[in-house]
């Protein structure tokens, strides 16, 4: 059980570290334009289907463009992402949090209520009103997005800084003489930070998600960017005659989000652990 | 007559330590024989071995393990859970984690007397209700209805103790009963527990750190240090002539009022308890002994200064006692 | 007469605990009107069973919670008036469990050197040193200053806690049951070195435990707390010799000394303990006291001073 946990921990640091440098380096491993139409080269199939060509490894899409430099492209799409939305979702929630947790009392009650009415919008609808009244645009969906996923993170914030609050450890500090910002900062985040860095895989895995959907309804990133949910839009004309231009973003999509998931659930258990220890 | 469980040589490892090292100890028929050690020792852990209820990484080893002349080293899982519970029971320093919250106090006492000895569960609860008098709960009536979290902790270390009464057991192992509890708590269970035990005839092992409850409550008296059973006496010669200089110095920590000063430095013990290993020869505590000496790391001797006391170590009684 | 260094002044605390969701909330009487006076180089000892309110108290000294009634004054100033820094220059605290007393994700170093550093301008190699002084004073080797406090035992880690209290220098050390978490062996190394610690450096001990023997081994006076309020009060040896509230006496019977001729005492407590949210009328201990008559359900007793005694029951006079 143990053994195959921590598998699961490393396969998923492997995709999405694998995913990361794909995404960074993604000028590098493509030789074509991600952008450049060639329309008498439309809709080849992957290299090892039959009519494959070995110039185009993962085929071209319905104008002509490169599949896997689109693909890689993609991967970028999704990390940034993924990673802004964090980033924006983690400083509103864990900042929300961590005051109703720190201070209790009456701004407590307020974060509360502001959660409680945040868990009652519809996420999907809201990102879509939003996306189709104000545009779309990559700023927009990572803004969007961001302003929507931090509950979670203030909801774990909020718990485990009341714990660590109530902590003799931050008593024993109170009475050093230390500031509020310091005890918040050097005596509490450090201490909470274990389990947030596993909100933040959900997060990252469910925004990643989020964008596929809005890219899909045609509400995300704008073409022609390469999104993989995007790709599996643009696709999904010609998919009962080429399965594979769905196929091949829709696993990547697929492979990504299970390894953060896994990387997720390994890094609560180690950290689990370590706390016995 | 033979003693109602007798443990010789008993080993017990978790992976690459050891936790108890050939501990030996015998309980008679209505006596309290109190198990005495800091936190470590291996004390609890031997109480979970004679019970069966080793977590699943632990390896067992004893060459003797007996109750009431059976052989408990062969015994399968189902065949031990038949046998506590009912003619051996267990009772825990926290009684919030061993009483389900989610049942009524009535329906979990109920329970055990329906698992071993079957009948009605009407007479199952009636006797519920005695044994919650016996153990001076007002209201028995009342409290059987009652959840765990509606009862403070004296009265839910009462109601662990009527609960492991419902079989009559011949065997109480009790460990750390009373460490949760108040002072005053303490002194009423304590009682109850030396009650109960002149009027049923029980054993009682009894597990502690605290060398106050082993003066008052027990008969004779094992003190355990890295895993062994360093010393064993009848109370009275343990407290009056400690041998093991492991015992001279746990007694000296503790301050008793008439015999050091207020404000007089107290006794201590300098040093640390050593991990043991499979490997580890010799006294587990002559790093922290003032007497040792070059034969302390090698094969150590029991001793006898007289039938019923005995202790580990290479320096002889007659040497201990001028030291 | 000089000024005592902490002086609690008619000091009450409650909380509002809410039982369920639609359930009125309740008052909980955690401390009510407690007075007492801890003079320089004096170590006041406050004894009682847990829900007593004895650590409520310390944290309302240490200014972890406002009283809701009354006045705390470190030194002859307001608690309240204090900035954060010139209290922590009086007033340290260390409290029962090492393993939560210390950030885990601190080195000793920097725990120890944390008052040093909120205090603020302080050389590095100035806090060091002191750092250093402090560790070989606690009785620690050096090479400690650089270890996570999950990698030391219990003794350890609580022999930091004190270095961190004591690296300012301050006048009062509130020990909230510093040993009760420890071993035997252990408890008495720590004793021990608080009782060296006073002496070399002058402090004044508030020492708050529900072990009567330690608190009889260290406190030069005693106060004994019952449902929140102070029930008796005097000089250490006069308390523990002729204690006068039968709650004090059924206390020290219940001490287990380790003398097996004893046998087990009675207390002659009955089994209704006692509960901070329904405070009995009259005497509050009267449910439990073994020698209550009808007056004492009825009228609550008044505090009777001898100085330096005090005590407050109806069938008992100040020693």
């Amino acid at each position: 059980m143990r053994g195959w946990r921590s598998a699961g921990l490393w396969v998923g640091a492997f995709i999405v570290g694998f995913t990361l440098l794909v995404a960074i380096f993604a000028p590098m491993l493509s030789a074509h334009d991600p952008f450049a139409q060639e329309l008498s080269r439309r809709l080849i199939p992957p290299i090892w289907m039959e009519g494959g060509k070995p110039e185009h490894w993962l085929g071209t899409d319905q104008l002509g463009r490169d599949y896997l430099a689109r693909l890689v492209y993609g991967a970028r799409i999704s990390m940034l992402i993924g990673i802004m939305t964090v980033v924006t979702s983690g400083l509103i929630g864990i900042s929300l949090g961590v005051a109703g947790g720190f201070f209790g009392g009456r701004i407590d009650d307020v974060i509360l209520f502001i959660i409680t009415a945040r868990l009652s919008i519809p996420l999907i609808l809201v990102a879509l009103a939003v996306v189709s009244l104000v545009g779309s645009s990559l700023t927009v969906v990572v803004a969007t997005l961001g302003l929507l996923l931090w509950e979670r993170f203030a909801v774990v914030a909020r718990v485990a800084t009341m714990q660590v609050r109530n902590l003799d450890y931050v008593a024993a500090a109170w009475s050093a003489g230390c500031s509020q910002p310091y005890i918040v900062m050097r005596e509490i985040l450090p201490n909470i930070l274990s389990p947030l860095a596993v909100v933040a895989t959900l997060e990252m895995a469910l925004a990643i998600l989020l964008e596929a959907a809005l890219s899909f309804l045609g509400l995300g990133v704008p073409p022609p960017l390469p999104s993989w949910g995007l790709m599996i839009a643009e696709g999904k004309d010609y998919m009962f005659f080429s399965a594979w231009v769905i196929m091949v973003p829709g696993l990547s999509l697929f492979a990504l989000v299970f390894g953060i998931n896994l990387l997720g659930d390994g890094l609560r258990d180690l950290l689990k652990t370590g706390r016995v220890a | 007559m033979t003693a109602l469980l007798e443990v010789q040589g008993l080993d017990i490892s978790f992976g690459g330590l050891t936790a108890v090292r050939g501990a030996s100890l015998e309980v008679n028929r209505g006596e309290t024989h109190c198990l005495v050690g800091e936190s470590g020792c291996g004390k609890s852990v031997t109480a979970l071995a004679m019970m069966g209820l080793l977590p699943g990484n632990a390896v067992r080893r004893a060459e003797t393990l007996r109750f009431d002349g059976g052989d408990l080293r062969g015994l399968s899982e189902k065949e031990m859970s038949r046998l506590r519970g009912d003619r051996m029971a267990m009772i825990f320093q926290e009684p919030m984690t061993s009483l389900n919250p989610a049942y009524t106090v009535g329906s979990q006492m109920a329970e055990v007397m329906l698992r071993h000895r079957g009948g009605s569960r009407r007479a199952a609860l009636d006797r519920a209700a005695e044994l919650l008098a016996r153990v001076r709960i007002t209201s028995p009536g009342m409290r059987l209805g009652q959840y765990p979290h509606q009862l403070s902790g004296g009265l839910r270390q009462r109601v662990m103790i009527a609960m492991a009464l419902m079989c009559e057991p011949e065997l109480l192992i009790a460990d750390e009963p009373t460490t949760a509890l108040d002072v005053t708590v303490q002194a009423q269970i304590l009682r109850l527990l030396a009650d109960l035990q002149t009027d049923l005839g029980l054993a009682i092992l009894l597990i502690t750190h605290d060398l106050g409850v082993v003066a008052r409550t027990a008969h004779r008296v094992s003190v355990m240090y890295a895993g062994e059973v360093v010393e064993s006496a009848p109370v009275r010669t343990l407290f009056s002539r400690p041998m093991h200089p492991y015992t001279r110095g746990l007694l000296s920590c503790v301050p008793v009022p008439g015999k050091i000063r207020p404000g007089d430095p107290l006794g201590s013990i300098p040093g640390m308890v050593p991990q043991v290993t499979p490997d580890f020869a010799g006294c587990a505590f002559r790093q922290r002994c003032l007497l040792t000496r070059p034969d302390c790391a090698g094969p150590i001797a029991r001793r006898r200064p007289s039938a019923d006391h005995a202790y580990l170590c290479q320096i002889p009684p007659e040497e201990m006692v001028r030291s | 007469m000089t000024t005592p260094l902490i002086e609690v002044r008619d000091v009450g605390r409650q909380f509002r605990v809410r039982a369920g969701l639609l359930a009125q909330p309740k008052r909980v009487v955690a401390v009510d009107g407690v007075s007492l006076q801890l003079k320089a180089g004096e170590v006041l000892g406050v004894v009682g069973e847990s829900g007593c309110g004895k650590s409520t108290l310390a944290k309302i000294i240490l200014g972890l919670l406002e009283p809701t009634a009354g006045e705390v004054l470190i030194d002859g100033k307001h608690l309240a008036s204090l900035d954060r820094k010139e209290r922590a220059r009086l007033i340290q605290p260390v409290f029962q469990d090492p393993f939560s007393s210390l950030n885990p994700r601190r080195r000793v170093r920097d725990v120890i050197s944390l008052p040093l550093v909120a205090q603020g301008g302080m050389s590095s190699p100035e806090v060091n040193r002191r750092v250093d002084e402090m560790l070989e004073r606690v009785g620690l080797d050096p090479s400690m200053a650089d270890r996570l406090p999950a990698h030391l035992s219990g003794g350890q880690r609580q022999r930091v806690a004190i270095a961190r209290a004591l690296v300012l220098r301050p006048r009062i050390v509130v020990c909230d049951e510093p040993t009760s978490a420890l071993d035997v062996s252990v408890q008495a190394q720590i004793l021990n070195l608080l009782a060296e610690l006073r002496r070399e450096l002058g402090l004044a001990y508030l020492f708050i435990s529900h072990n009567l023997a330690v608190v009889e081994h260290v406190a030069s006076e005693v106060a004994v707390m019952y449902l929140g309020r102070i029930v008796e009060q005097n000089q250490a040896a006069s308390l523990f010799r002729d204690p006068r509230h039968p709650y004090t006496k059924a206390l020290l019977a219940s001490v287990l000394t380790p003398e097996p001729d004893l046998g087990l005492p009675e207390t002659g407590l009955g089994d209704a303990m006692p509960d901070p949210a329904n405070v009995p009328p009259g005497c509050r201990f009267h449910p439990r006291c073994p020698v209550a008559i009808e007056r004492c359900s009825r009228d609550v007793p008044a505090t009777q001073r001898k100085e330096p005694s005090l005590v407050e029951c109806h069938l008992a006079v100040p020693a």
